[in-house]
């Protein structure tokens, strides 16, 4: 029996370096600091006073890191304020990672991007089908200007109109050499791509998302089935999605009250 | 070697799954069952549904972990729609309740009874929480939970969790037994605050809240070496059990069932298996056959 048992998990605070705005509502916040950060991880980011939530590493070199955020509640707005300078707890990261291959395709929608990001930057030569709202909400196209993308818009404002799930049957259809795809977005959108590669017989990687307020498995709250997103995932394989009869129907609100995900969107933004 | 026996109860071992601590859904009863805990306490429930406090809640710091949840919950009628039932998961499962008013007390038990869990927890001690005056610090308070709970629960035993930041927690816990409690869950977090010093705030949006981890143990056995030594009920001891030789430690300060919550922060859900494995290791070479010989020992 070992004597001692330290564990420390708290918020370290660190000064943004930089703040690069990436699209409509969506800016990257850059931090001067080490994290050991593996494809796929996330930290949890404290505003003091306001609230902690969980952001995926975006950006992660030797001494940098960053996240990105995107403006769609209290919490999100109040990041978007802040300026170089000003400073956030962190922690992290936390989570499992994606498993890098070769012959890939990463399907990516909004600011799910983000989280794929640290991917993208492991692998090789990913074939990336990106697609958002508006040519306005489109994050990293010069970050990404010389990969292998695949761009749509809701609105056909950039790219092909239409949505990523339609590429993804596309590509998959015509291209015989892709051996797993990855994905990051709305669950609908992945709860598709789900079935598209489960059609194609092909491995699939989805990150999730669920209401956090730990991430390190013991609060409990970020349930799906009997996985615990923040330490079992946030990445899950076809295996596991396959079992999870909560993939792209229910959520559990910070309550633990089991809700539709419409609901759980318009209470957990 | 480590079967025991809670108010009739079996557990196939005695630790136990701290209330709070995941036990938030039915489907991670029976993985924390794999995972060895002897019996589960599900997240407590009220009258209604609440939020809690914003986030951070929670956080460690070395051998200390301060939380300030302030009881979310999907409340005990979702809760119904939810779990169905509780009598046919892998492990036993305590149900943990608690109400703002008294009233709300049996309300909740009556329902949570017809779900029929194990046993039925009562949660009169969460720090956090604004009744007014604390039923937790007050004898005759704890006294009136007591029986409205046993008046609504049927046959489920009921224990009384009981909170350290009382004066004298040898009397509460005589309240409890006297008007009919079952045994005795002890304790709950002891309150603590921890300021960032860059922040210049404290870290928990709540300010204060409640130690947990090891830091908590010495509090945890003084309290079930003196409840033990008051009441007659059996002891559910928790408090920063993370190795065998904590769980061993309450065992003999006088808990017969061991509660384990934190321990999971520090050694993942797997501490279950790893705490019972390190229990038989220390009672082979004690030559303790069965845990019922050091109950309580250290009052000898």
């Amino acid at each position: 029996m070992s004597e001692s048992c330290c564990r420390t998990e708290i918020p370290v605070m660190l000064e943004i370096s930089d703040v690069v705005r990436e699209g409509k509502g969506q800016k990257s916040f850059f931090f001067k600091h080490t994290i050991h950060c593996k494809p796929g991880q996330f930290l949890m980011i404290w505003l003091p006073g306001v609230d902690e939530k969980p952001m995926a590493v975006s950006y992660w070199k030797k001494n940098e890191f960053a996240f990105t955020s995107q403006v769609v509640g209290k919490f999100t707005s109040a990041i978007d304020k802040l300026k170089k300078g000003d400073k956030l707890g962190i922690r992290g990261p936390y989570g499992n990672s994606f498993s890098i291959k070769s012959n890939v395709c990463i399907v990516a929608g909004g600011v799910g991007l983000s989280s794929v990001s640290t991917l993208i930057d492991a692998l090789k030569n990913p074939l990336i089908i990106y697609g958002a709202r508006t040519k306005e909400h489109l994050i990293y196209l010069k970050r990404y200007k010389n990969k292998n993308m695949l761009i749509t818009t809701d609105d056909r404002s950039f790219g092909r109109k239409g949505f990523t799930t339609d590429v993804l049957e596309e590509v998959l259809s015509k291209n015989k050499e892709i051996k797993i795809v990855y994905t990051c977005g709305p669950e609908i959108m992945m709860k598709k791509v789900f079935d598209i590669c489960q059609k194609y017989k092909i491995e699939l990687e989805a990150s999730l998302e669920r209401y956090m307020a730990c991430g390190y498995g013991i609060c409990g709250k970020c349930m799906i089935n009997d996985k615990i997103v923040c330490i079992d995932g946030p990445i899950f394989n076809s295996k596991q999605l396959g079992k999870m009869t909560e993939f792209g129907n229910f959520a559990r609100l910070k309550t633990g009250r089991k809700v539709s995900l419409k609901e759980y969107h318009s209470i957990h933004t | 070697m480590l079967q025991t026996k809670l108010c009739n109860i079996k557990l196939k071992t005695p630790t136990i799954l701290a209330s709070g601590i995941l036990g938030v859904t039915k489907e991670t009863v029976d993985r924390l069952g794999k995972a060895g805990a002897g019996a589960v306490t599900l997240k407590s429930l009220c009258h209604e549904e609440r939020f809690g406090n914003p986030n951070p809640t929670m956080f460690g710091y070395e051998d200390v972990f301060l939380n300030a949840v302030g009881l979310p919950g999907q409340g005990i009628d979702s809760a119904m729609k939810d779990f169905g039932r509780l009598d046919n998961l892998s492990v036993p499962v305590i149900g943990s309740i608690y109400g703002y008013r008294i009233e709300q007390f049996g309300e909740v038990t009556k329902k949570m009874a017809s779900l029929k869990p194990a046993m039925i927890e009562v949660d009169i001690s969460c720090p956090h929480m604004d009744y007014g005056k604390p039923y937790y610090a007050d004898p005759e308070l704890t006294a009136k939970i007591t029986r409205i709970v046993k008046s609504n629960s049927g046959k489920i035993p009921v224990s009384i969790k009981l909170s350290p930041n009382v004066y004298d927690i040898k009397e509460i816990a005589h309240a409890a037994e006297k008007t009919g409690a079952d045994a005795i869950t002890a304790i709950n977090t002891a309150t603590g605050m921890v300021i960032d010093i860059d922040a210049r705030k404290p870290v928990l949006a709540n300010k204060i809240g409640g130690i947990s981890g090891p830091a908590l143990k010495p509090i945890a056995v003084r309290c079930v070496y003196e409840i033990y030594e008051t009441v007659k009920i059996p002891i559910i001891g928790t408090g920063g059990v993370t190795y065998g030789k904590d769980a061993i430690e309450m065992i003999m300060a006088g808990a017969t069932g061991v509660g384990i919550g934190t321990g999971i922060f520090y050694r993942g859900i797997d501490v279950f298996k790893k705490v019972c494995n390190e229990m038989e290791v220390w009672m082979k070479k004690n030559k303790v056959k069965n845990l019922s010989e050091i109950i309580g020992v250290a009052h000898e």
